[in-house]
């Protein structure tokens, strides 16, 4: 998937200017054609705008209000680093940071495992391959701040079907306070995190061992190698550069989650589950402190560059 | 037994093991779902049992559609979903020609940025997008969304639809333009035919994303009346400490129906759009 099929994209290219000027410039009536520029750039146009507009912009504003002391209503004066300061020396922020380091590592492991495992079972099925395809796609396909809810209803105080699994296993006794409780808590948003995001992984890596050539595995079949060999040493370095790219992909929208847990926790008990989403969204909307909330979210920004960073070079690499 | 007989066996127990754990994990919730909306509310509430099942009940979903704004949020997700996903398809079509069809001095460029862009999260975006919609006097309105979720969907169809037309052979297009075609008709007539399928995963896959947006709704949106499902379910049905759980469930459940059916007759190209999104970008 990685390596044979995409295109390579005009990402450096430097026969591009010589093929350019190839085409004709004139049309058969010995019109001029418009430059192959002129109509790029032309149609490039409408998404520069929304690229700038509502990205760029948004973005350059969110680093000034990281600045200032703006809140809703009213514009803000400039402050330096004063909420940057404030945040630092504030232990629900550093208690913040750590959640989402957890959350992050915690989830994008466990979801990479699970889709491993998910996309061997998928690969090993003879027949329903497309019925369990789709059953496993259901919790990434629903919308999940509808599908939360059920987690909601399923992590509840006192009817939680989940608490009287456990207790008629004779695993514990009484009733659990799923989301009460700070440690029980994060395990149950990163639980539902999880749950959302594994199939994402399984059906990427599916995909991934579909292309790979038969015969490597035939080969090895021939040499003696038993399945687990066969796995560690054929199917898994193949999928290699497609599991650095989907779980970077990952730990993107897993630290940037806001949902899950202001659905299921708002960041409680105790602040034990806040994470930099929903702590940003508290300060800046419902408590009204823009700047101090941008400059929360803006934590992620350099987290973001990093990836970015580290996923563009893998796409020049295998566009190679 | 001879060790391949039983070498079968070790593996068809894996299997099962392995397909039975996964798939309770991943169905139960939502089998979970149907069976509390389907139960009146005094089944729901009794401590220790929350099997109890006394009747089976509409009432749920009866008060859902009657007494709250429910037909309103759904109208509203169509609406955003089909036009903001309508429009990015657009303007995201003509970028991605662009991008990767035509040869030109800083394309590779904008590819990165786009790529970039795709890869921006909502987090670092809701609170200075906030400022812009109420600046452009859109708070509290559906175009808001419509508008916002292009930061999302064009960077992603614009991403993807590149690579499809970068790999379409060439020699048509010329030869269509040395019959006289214009850019504009080479690229409707000649090379968008061609890439159709990879249009419906694209689509199909951005319509998802529209529908299952939730911080940018929850955030620019004040009233029932313009709230989309996923907002509307979480704003207007837990009121205080009394959950309506049974409501909620319904709610949740009657939302995602439009997404499971789609789903369910284009599945293939869920999972093109989604595996060529991940992996081409």
């Amino acid at each position: 998937m990685t390596t044979a099929s995409a295109p390579s994209l005009p990402l450096d290219d430097p026969a591009a200017s010589v093929r350019q000027r190839r085409a004709s410039p004139l049309g058969p009536t010995g019109r001029r054609r418009a430059s192959e520029t002129t109509v790029g750039l032309a149609m490039l146009t409408p998404m520069v705008i929304v690229v700038l507009g509502l990205v760029g912009y948004p973005l350059v504003l969110s680093i000034w209000f990281g600045f200032t002391d703006t809140a809703i209503g009213e514009s803000g004066e400039f402050i330096g680093l004063d909420n940057y300061i404030a945040n630092w020396n504030d232990p629900i922020f550093r208690r913040t940071l750590w959640n989402t380091f957890n959350y992050t590592v915690t989830a994008v492991v466990a979801k990479l495992v699970l889709g491993i495992v998910m996309a061997v079972l998928l690969a090993e099925l003879r027949s329903f391959q497309r019925l369990w395809r789709g059953l496993f796609l259901m919790p990434w396909v629903v919308p999940s701040s509808l599908s939360v809810l059920g987690w909601v209803w399923m992590f509840d105080a006192q009817f939680s079907i989940l608490t009287w699994l456990i207790n008629s296993l004779g695993l514990y006794d009484g009733s659990i306070r799923w989301l009460g409780q700070p440690g029980l808590a994060m395990a149950a948003v990163q639980t539902v995190n999880i749950w959302r995001g594994a199939p994402f992984f399984g059906i990427m890596i599916l995909a991934g061992m579909k292309t790979l050539p038969r015969d490597l595995l035939e080969a090895a079949t021939v040499d003696g190698a038993s399945a687990w060999q066969k796995f560690r040493h054929v199917t898994l370095p193949h999928l290699r550069p497609l599991l650095y790219v989907v779980t970077l992909f990952s730990f993107v929208q897993t630290m940037a989650d806001f949902q899950i847990v202001w659905l299921l926790t708002k960041g409680g008990p105790q602040n034990s589950t806040h994470l930099i989403a929903t702590l940003s969204f508290r300060n800046a909307i419902q408590t009204g402190a823009i700047g101090r909330g941008a400059a929360v979210s803006l934590f992620l920004f350099p987290f973001l560059l990093l990836i970015l960073a580290l996923q563009i070079r893998s796409l020049r690499r295998t566009d190679r | 037994m001879n060790p391949r007989r039983i070498r079968q066996i070790r593996r068809g127990i894996a299997m099962t093991t392995g397909l039975g754990l996964l798939g309770t994990f991943a169905v139960f919730p939502f089998i979970w779902m149907v069976f509390t909306s389907v139960r009146p509310q005094q089944d729901l509430f009794q401590s220790g049992n929350p099997w109890a099942f006394s009747s089976f009940t509409w009432e749920h979903y009866r008060f859902l559609m009657f007494e709250t704004d429910y037909f309103r949020w759904l109208a509203n997700s169509a609406f955003v979903a089909v036009t903001s996903t309508g429009l990015a398809l657009v303007i995201g079509t003509f970028a991605a020609y662009a991008l990767g069809r035509l040869r030109f001095r800083g394309a590779g460029g904008v590819a990165l940025v786009v790529f970039a862009t795709y890869l921006v999260p909502p987090v670092l975006l809701f609170i200075p997008l906030n400022t812009v919609v109420r600046q452009l006097r859109l708070t509290n309105t559906l175009w808001a969304l419509v508008l916002i979720y292009l930061t999302f969907l064009v960077p992603f169809i614009a991403w993807l639809l590149s690579s499809y037309f970068a790999g379409l052979p060439r020699e048509l297009a010329e030869a269509a333009q040395i019959d006289g075609a214009s850019y504009l008709q080479t690229m409707l007539l000649v090379d968008m035919p061609l890439i159709l399928p990879g249009v419906v995963s694209v689509f199909f896959f951005a319509f998802t994303l529209a529908w299952q947006e939730f911080l940018y709704a929850f955030t620019f949106l004040r009233s029932s009346d313009k709230y989309p499902v996923s907002v509307g379910v979480v704003n207007e049905l837990s009121v205080g400490d009394v959950q309506f759980w049974g409501e909620l469930m319904a709610g949740a459940l009657l939302g995602s129906i439009p997404i499971v059916v789609l789903f369910a007759f284009l599945m293939d190209y869920y999972v093109e759009g989604l595996t060529a999104g991940a992996v081409k970008g």
